[in-house]
């Protein structure tokens, strides 16, 4: 008897360990609409809120299976994988390197269907790594703040703005912080290898005492309430969604160049169910899924013909290059550079 | 011969298939050597000595490169003096330290897949003294594979293309040369049994040698065919003429003697001389239409006054043997290219059968009448018959009848009769009589 509750105490413990691991932003759990049969656990960097029609939807067509959506960070998503091996049967993060550090280093497991066969070649990676949603990197601007100044359309456009109004601007802007979010790394990075522009910027941007932030939605949040004018590399699904049309805060996808970033998911290689989390991938990469998660959650579908038109669109293409960025040292030294750019004494 | 050059096409195949494969890994691996060893010196190249240490940045081109070729999975790992400062750290080392500055390449297990591995070495100067550094980046060869099947299967594709263009040709090429040797057996084989003629017609070139020697064969055949015959006519001939003048000492000797008991003996020694001489004539006969056969003179003869002709000629001898001979004349003339003197043998040998082989006071009926294309000479008699023995038996070379012991015979008379109706395109046919006795029908070509 002793001997049991002591078993008890430790499966809690055990359990209580496993909870704490990783730092869980949010957790929600939706239960089988029928007798339940089995669970679907996501561990992802995307809000509920995004996910929440995509989830009810599938589970209407998957009435006995329960879903549990956890979100954590970038950065927690990948350790919880690769350093735990916490069991999700789906991993959702807008993180490309980190995901695709995963499926590099075997994390991930493979899956074929006709649904991820369907995606163009550089949307997938290995039959592992699926890209769901292509969202660009946009400059979003308060048009009240910028009255009588012309909207920058390039990054040198912007520059000149900013070094010829720096008393207008001082800090009034805001982007991403690197050193804590990940997107704001990717970003970075990608901005830093696609032109050296981006150093003249940062250095600008930086004199301007900018407003560092970790998420599109607090930028967004910042120029609703006038705590900033303009806010660089945000991401333009969420603005689309967030923001009314019409409205004062403008998006302007620069015209030098513009990444898009795309949203993958790939299936943890200690998965209780993959199946399972196969199962919710098709359902993400099928028309409904895509069309749901457009109109819904404003998250655009994969679609190469608007990448072709597009010019300026460039997409963060998933390939072994993005490994790169995650290398310690090499993340030790570009943050080292951009601090030093950025935050002057 | 067929199946031969099939097996040849699949070993062609077969090699065909591997060769490709192994050119195909090798050109592959050269290539995607030549990719990870750049990758590997883009790397080494970035590396800065300084006053603290080595500073390391990996070029986003490095490994971006890499994905170029396919998916493949990445690895790397970078020591700084021996010790591993970046990447994955469990990444096997070279067996033999790079030498130069040109990476070199090997390959090993790792996590689970044989990967590829690119190394170079570089010195550093850090605080004036050289440091090495050693780069590795690994790469799985997935692509690899998948490349080298696809061309490979591709090549199997090829040979078996090739395999089945092959093996159409050679049935087709078999035919084609084994055709006139077809040609020439049927024909060979067609010939009669003592047609040994050379082979005239044209053949290939390349069967002339076969031509040849069974030109030579059938030569050599032929004429140690013709020596043995001469041989028995010359026997024969030898055997009858002592016999003729032993019959006239003997007739001789009957006409001077009285006593009835030498008479008697004299009189049986003239009859057993008699079948002797016949023998031996019939030897002669059988000897003429082998030789006859071989090298025939066809004229064209009217067939009716030749029979007639020859049943005259039998008229004192059936006389002697109470034996009425009987003709029945055709209503029409026919005529037949045929050689004389084999005709008139068999026919000749085929009245003597029946008058030899008749009871005193028989009939033996002589008759010729056309039946299509065929001429129709028939001998019936009612002598003993067959008596249950098998006609073709008795067509066998010396083989004669089991109810013939008192009547003497060489033997060789139906043979002779069915040989010549072979030499002639007829045939012959001997069967037993309704109501007693033989029938012998012999059936020979008309010309028209």
């Amino acid at each position: 008897m002793r001997g049991f509750v002591f078993a008890i105490v430790g499966l809690i413990a055990l359990a209580a360990s496993q909870a704490a691991g990783f730092e869980v932003e949010e957790e929600r759990d939706f239960p089988s609409l029928a007798d339940e049969s089995a669970v679907l656990s996501i561990l992802s960097t995307t809000d509920s809120t995004v996910f929440t029609p995509l989830i009810l939807a599938y589970q209407q067509a998957n009435p006995t299976v329960r879903v549990t959506y956890t979100v954590a960070s970038t950065t927690e998503v990948y350790s919880a994988l690769h350093e735990e091996k916490a069991a999700f049967d789906l991993a959702v993060s807008s993180a490309m390197d980190l995901q695709m550090k995963l499926a590099n280093d075997g994390d991930a497991l493979s899956h074929q269907s006709a649904m991820t066969s369907a995606l163009p070649a550089w949307a997938r990676w290995r039959d592992q790594l699926f890209g769901f949603s292509q969202e660009p990197v946009v400059l979003l601007v308060s048009q009240k703040a910028l009255a009588g100044l012309n909207l920058p359309e390039t990054r040198a456009d912007l520059i000149a703005l900013m070094r010829e109004n720096p008393d207008r601007f001082r800090g009034r802007i805001g982007t991403y912080d690197p050193t804590r979010s990940g997107a704001g790394y990717l970003f970075a990075t990608q901005d830093a290898r696609q032109s050296d522009t981006f150093w003249r910027l940062s250095e600008v941007m930086g004199n301007l005492d900018t407003k560092l932030y970790t998420g599109t939605s607090d930028m967004i949040a910042g120029l609703l309430v006038g705590d900033i004018d303009m806010a660089y590399n945000a991401l333009g699904s969420y603005a689309a969604a967030s923001l009314a049309p019409g409205g004062d805060v403008q998006i302007i996808e620069l015209q030098d160049f513009t990444h898009v970033l795309l949203r993958t998911a790939l299936i943890p290689a200690q998965a209780r169910d993959p199946d399972l989390g196969g199962g919710f991938l098709d359902f993400l990469l099928s028309n409904a899924g895509q069309t749901l998660l457009e109109q819904t959650a404003g998250l655009p579908r994969i679609n190469e013909a608007a990448l072709a038109a597009g010019s300026h669109l460039r997409p963060i293409r998933i390939d072994p290059g993005l490994l790169v960025f995650v290398d310690p040292l090499n993340r030790q030294r570009f943050l080292r550079e951009w601090t030093a750019a950025v935050i002057q004494p | 011969m067929v199946i031969q050059l099939l097996l040849v096409a699949a070993i062609l195949s077969a090699l065909l298939y591997l060769s490709v494969r192994s050119v195909a890994f090798s050109a592959v691996e050269t290539t995607q050597d030549r990719i990870l060893g750049a990758a590997t010196l883009a790397i080494a190249e970035e590396l800065r000595g300084g006053a603290e240490g080595v500073s390391v940045d990996i070029p986003y081109a490095a490994f971006s490169m890499l994905g170029a070729i396919g998916e493949d999975r990445v690895f790397y790992r970078i020591l700084i003096a021996g010790e591993t400062v970046t990447g994955y750290d469990d990444l096997p080392l070279p067996e033999n330290p790079p030498e130069g500055l040109d990476p070199t390449f090997y390959s090993v297990a790792y996590q689970g897949e044989k990967v590829r591995v690119s190394a170079a070495y570089r010195s550093v100067l850090v605080a004036r003294k050289p440091t090495e550094v050693l780069v590795l980046v690994a790469q799985t060869r997935s692509v690899q594979a998948e490349i080298v099947a696809r061309l490979a299967n591709q090549a199997a594709a090829l040979g078996l293309g090739f395999f089945a263009v092959a093996a159409l040709l050679s049935i087709a090429t078999g035919r084609s040369v084994l055709q006139p040797v077809q040609r020439l057996a049927e024909a060979v084989g067609r010939r009669g049994p003592n047609d040994l003629r050379p082979v005239a017609r044209p053949v290939p070139e390349e069967l002339g040698p076969l031509v040849a020697a069974l030109n030579g064969f059938m030569m050599r055949l032929s004429g140690a065919l013709s020596r043995t015959e001469t041989f028995i006519a010359e026997a024969a001939h030898h055997i009858r003429t002592p016999l003729t003048s032993l019959r006239m000492q003997a007739e001789i000797a009957l006409r001077q003697t009285e006593d009835e008991e030498v008479r008697k003996t004299l009189r049986a020694m003239i009859r057993s001389v008699d079948d002797s001489a016949r023998s031996a004539g019939q030897l002669l006969d059988h000897a003429a239409v082998i030789y006859r056969t071989d090298q025939r003179s066809e004229e064209t003869i009217d067939l009716w006054p030749l029979v007639e002709g020859l049943v005259d000629s039998f008229r004192p001898l059936a006389e002697m043997r109470d034996v009425e001979l009987h003709t029945i004349a055709p209503p029409e003339g026919m005529t037949l290219v045929a050689d004389r003197v084999l005709l008139e043998s068999a026919i000749r040998n085929l009245v003597d059968n029946a008058i030899k082989y008749s009871f005193a006071d028989g009939l033996v009926e002589v008759g010729l009448h056309r039946e299509g294309q065929m001429a129709h000479i028939w001998v019936h008699d009612r002598g003993r018959g067959l008596s249950g023995v098998r006609a073709s038996e008795l067509m066998v070379r010396f083989q004669r009848g089991s109810n013939v012991e008192d009547v003497i015979g060489s033997g060789l008379g139906l043979t002779i009769v069915r040989e010549v109706a072979a030499a002639a395109g007829g045939n012959f046919k001997l069967g037993e009589r309704e109501g007693g006795g033989t029938c012998a029908d012999l059936y020979l070509p008309l010309s028209d």
